[in-house]
């Protein structure tokens, strides 16, 4: 099969980028997006022509490196995956494709279709954490969690940091993320002493970093690689809300500086 | 030369870590802050080498390729990472886990660190849990384990079929806690380039920004590389695609040892390569092989058939045929060796012909379909998403790949390259698993030299070394190390030849996977030592690599990582040809019993092979660290 490619092209953050379109070579129905990708760049290349750049790593969808908009949906066609993990045979041969970087302001494009997504960063180190001493804790089974609440906290926890729900949002919001790193912890007895804490300094992070507002639409659950409900956020809110009202402060000293 | 010392310490084997810890030299407190330290890498050892550094008061800088610390290949482990809790009441204990450890390594490492590691295992999984790492539990509320092959105990932990995230995400958090807290200072997109090395110690290294592509170079009182494995040099692999030996090599060509290059483990459950495009292979848990049963028609003309319609009768289940007692969870070298086997007997299946069934149907009688999917349902979805098959109906296909390099840079006892100052952990450095790993102990590992033991050796180190006399980034060795780099990448842009990076990854891959892959002969070997350095040679003189080296350029950064592979293949397939006895992941067809089986020669090759780089002219010295067990007789291993 063959497809044509538009592909967002753009030098980097000051430069203003276009598409342009790409005819591919002849693809197997069973190669992935990127190995799809690869080909055009090997063709790219061997053509003198500078290859796409895209971000990409693990290629088995856990790495959250992959990001990619695929005809107008954050990691193409499919719920529940990654664009790693999407296969040529969810397109038809002849098929124009459109191929964009994940789009929102907190994520400027670094290259083509590559974005900084180091918000996301920011917001962890401001409370997304147990603090916890290597070395002081106690032992493992002396601290039962029930199932139920250990479950429940690794939906939340498979969140893989990609940004997916933030370029799905209209508002470019990163609540999905952020509740999900939230629910993890706080759901745990291991994250209750900052969990309120913890709660409002990440919330207040997001914000810094210029994150939208969240309107409970719920695009991001739809494109979220790993289904991460959106439940997650009404627990934040929840437990954000708590917060205010018990009137705990972020700590001290944790806001990270927001690079211009 | 180099010098080889172990430094293991005396002493009867379950109390020479204590011993040692006590007899280690510490820094106070008030002077941890006057030193810096490099981390290089943010996986499991990398991370949680760096956060634990930080909270002891080092100023510590952490360098990743990556966009964010939380991307390191660590992140991929699926099945489980082991303790010895002997939380089931199987009988586990510390010494079994390390015997274990030692038997399934096949007698290839050294004793005094694997007896540690299985020590420091209990005290992971507690760290891990204080995180906030949200294991598999009982309805008890307490934790859950399930066995991993080479073991006949349940002692993994595991959280779903994503622990090595999870642990990831552990160490991430710990590491933005103390980035958060000013102790580490977190670099990313930022690739290491080069060592340096000041009157025979490690003081920095050279970096490469990969979004400007600015040179710099940063100085320290040691350097510490968690660079991960270097099994991309088969192109094909179940790393992630970024995954390389750049760090580590370079390390190496500044003095660093290289030891056992050739031991590399190749995974039996991955799911089979199916065409020339593909850019890596996607593994499937060990943990499957709990419940899965693996098998192949007994006759070639049934390859074809639906495997549904192949009767009982007429299956063989060959890992239970041949390892009774360990059957389905034999070690992963066995395990690859047998698949190989029936497909080169023609009985593989697929399309290929490379492959062997992973069956499930009898577990799923046996517990149920909505069991066995609580157990492996993401494994399931991935596999039906690469395959488009239902392996809740029809068998799995599955084929050995690579997975993981045992060898790497040699290390003494105190995790310290020959390179006074350059530490090494997790898998960039050879120290825990000899010649096979066993699952869910990589994970283990990486975290035993974070967590707890760098932390405690390097301050023996430190104590040493005269902080305020660390030398500058104006030093003579730094101004030569940044100008190697420069001239490195000026050279590769300046070939302007008509192949690409990628043409010369995928067929130097062919070449290791034919000649030093799952099994080696002499005569291969010998093949390969002629056709590396002539693909090298063209690569040097035909690459065509785009763009320039001021901007974001993933073109060259591949090509500066292939060239690392192009030397590294041949310097695998010297080791591997030396070492003339066949023991875990390195079968030597020349070394077999009449069974098949490895034919391990503990007379003459009991010992740790470490090359030490001798210029680009000069064939590498070999030295030898030899294996003394104290306390465990050597064996031949059998898992029948």
């Amino acid at each position: 099969m063959k497809v044509k490619l538009k592909v967002w092209r753009q030098k980097n953050a000051a430069t203003p980028g276009r598409f342009e379109t790409y005819d591919t070579p002849e693809l197997n129905p069973n190669m992935s997006f990127l190995e799809m990708l690869d080909v055009v760049n090997e063709d790219l290349t061997t053509r003198g022509l500078e290859p796409i750049a895209f971000d990409h790593d693990c290629r088995e969808g856990i790495c959250g490196t992959c990001s990619l908009v695929i005809n107008g949906k954050p990691h193409g066609p499919h719920r529940g995956v990654a664009t790693c993990q999407t296969y040529l045979r969810s397109f038809r041969d002849g098929d124009t494709i459109l191929v964009e970087p994940f789009r929102a302001r907190p994520f400027p494009v670094i290259k083509d279709l590559i974005v900084n997504r180091k918000a996301l960063d920011r917001i962890m180190q401001a409370g997304g954490f147990i603090s916890v001493r290597t070395g002081s804790a106690p032992e493992a089974n002396s601290l039962p969690v029930p199932k139920e609440a250990a479950d429940l906290a690794m939906d939340a926890a498979a969140c893989i940091g990609c940004g997916a729900c933030v370029a799905a949002c209209k508002n470019a919001s990163a609540m999905l993320f952020v509740a999900a790193k939230v629910s993890h912890l706080g759901l745990l007895p291991q994250g209750q002493p900052e969990r309120y804490r913890r709660v409002v300094a990440m919330v207040e992070q997001m914000d810094r970093e210029g994150f939208g507002a969240c309107t409970v639409t719920g695009s991001c659950e739809a494109v979220c690689p790993k289904s991460i409900s959106l439940d997650f956020i009404a627990r934040m809110n929840r437990d954000y809300a708590v917060a205010l009202f018990k009137g705990v402060g972020a700590r001290p000293g944790r806001a990270a500086a927001v690079p211009a | 030369m180099a010098t080889l010392q172990a430094h293991i310490p005396a002493g009867p084997l379950a109390q020479k870590w204590t011993r040692h810890k006590f007899e280690s030299r510490l820094v106070s407190p008030a002077n941890r802050r006057k030193y810096e330290v490099i981390v290089v890498g943010a996986g499991l050892a990398g991370a949680s080498a760096a956060a634990t550094l930080g909270e002891l008061g080092y100023r510590v800088k952490n360098f990743v390729y990556h966009d964010t610390p939380r991307r390191a290949h660590s992140i991929a482990a699926q099945g489980g990472i082991n303790a010895a809790k002997n939380y089931q009441n199987d009988n586990d204990s510390v010494y079994r886990l390390f015997y274990d450890t030692l038997k399934g390594g096949d007698f290839r490492s050294r004793e005094a660190n694997v007896y540690r590691l299985a020590e420091v295992s209990v005290n992971i999984i507690d760290q891990c849990v204080a995180q906030g790492v949200p294991f598999a539990r009982e309805y008890g509320g307490l934790l859950d384990n399930r066995s991993f092959g080479g073991a006949q105990v349940s002692r993994t932990f595991y959280a779903r079929g994503q622990t090595g995230q999870q642990l990831l995400l552990g160490a991430y958090s710990a590491l933005c806690k103390e980035i958060a807290a000013g102790s580490v200072q977190s670099f990313t997109h930022s690739e290491m380039l080069d060592l340096v090395v000041v009157d025979g110690h490690a003081r920095g290294i050279i970096v490469r920004n990969l979004i400007t592509g600015e040179i710099t170079r940063h100085n320290a009182d040691a350097v510490v590389l968690a660079t991960g494995g270097y099994g991309n040099v088969f192109n094909l692999s179940t790393y992630a695609r970024h995954s390389n030996a750049t760090a580590i090599w370079r390390a190496y060509k500044r003095g660093a040892c290289f030891a056992n290059p050739c031991f590399t483990q190749i995974h039996p459950t991955c799911i089979p390569v199916s065409g020339d495009y593909q850019s890596k292979l996607t593994l499937m848990s060990e943990s499957l092989r709990n419940d899965g049963r693996i098998w192949v028609p007994k006759r070639r003309e049934d390859c074809r058939k639906d495997p549904n319609s192949i009767p009982e009768a007429d299956r063989d289940y060959y890992l239970e045929r041949m390892y009774p007692a360990y059957g389905n969870l034999a070690p992963r070298d066995i395990a690859s060796r047998a698949a190989k086997r029936v497909c080169d007997e023609g009985r593989g299946v697929g399309e290929s012909g490379l492959g062997v069934y992973l069956d499930f149907s009898d577990a799923i009688r046996r517990v149920g379909v909505d069991k066995i999917r609580e157990r492996y349902g993401n494994l399931f979805d991935i596999y039906k998403e690469i395959t488009g098959e239902d392996a809740y109906r029809v068998p799995m296909r599955i084929y050995p790949a690579v997975h993981y390099t045992m060898g790497g840079l040699w290390v003494d006892y105190n995790l310290m390259s020959n390179l006074p100052g350059l530490f090494v952990l997790g898998e960039a450095n050879f120290s825990d698993h000899g010649a096979n790993r066993l699952g869910a102990s990589a994970l283990m590992q990486g975290l035993a030299d974070g967590y707890f033991i760098l932390p405690a050796t390097i301050a023996t180190y430190l104590a040493t070394v005269n902080p305020t006399a660390r030398p500058s980034t104006d030093h003579p060795a730094f101004r030569e190390a940044e100008e190697h780099v420069r001239g490195l990448i000026r050279r590769l842009l300046s070939i302007r030849g008509r192949r690409t990076v990628q043409s010369f990854h995928k067929e130097l891959g062919k070449i290791l996977w034919e000649y030093c892959g799952m099994s080696r002969h002499e005569a291969g070997l010998k093949k390969a030592l002629q056709l590396i350095p002539a693909l090298r040679e063209e690569f040097w003189q035909n690459l065509n690599l785009p763009g320039t080296d001021s901007e974001l350029n993933q073109s060259l950064e591949k090509a500066g990582r292939v060239a690392d592979f192009l030397e590294l293949a041949e310097l695998m397939c010297r080791d591997a040809l030396e070492r003339r006895e066949s023991c875990g992941g390195h079968f030597r067809e020349e070394f077999q019993y009449p069974d098949g089986e490895a034919r391990r020669d503990d007379e003459h090759f009991a010992h740790v092979a470490a090359w030490e780089y001798q210029g680009p002219d000069k064939p590498p010295v070999r030295h030898v660290e030899p294996l003394v067990y104290e306390e465990v007789k050597m064996v031949a291993r059998s898992y029948k």
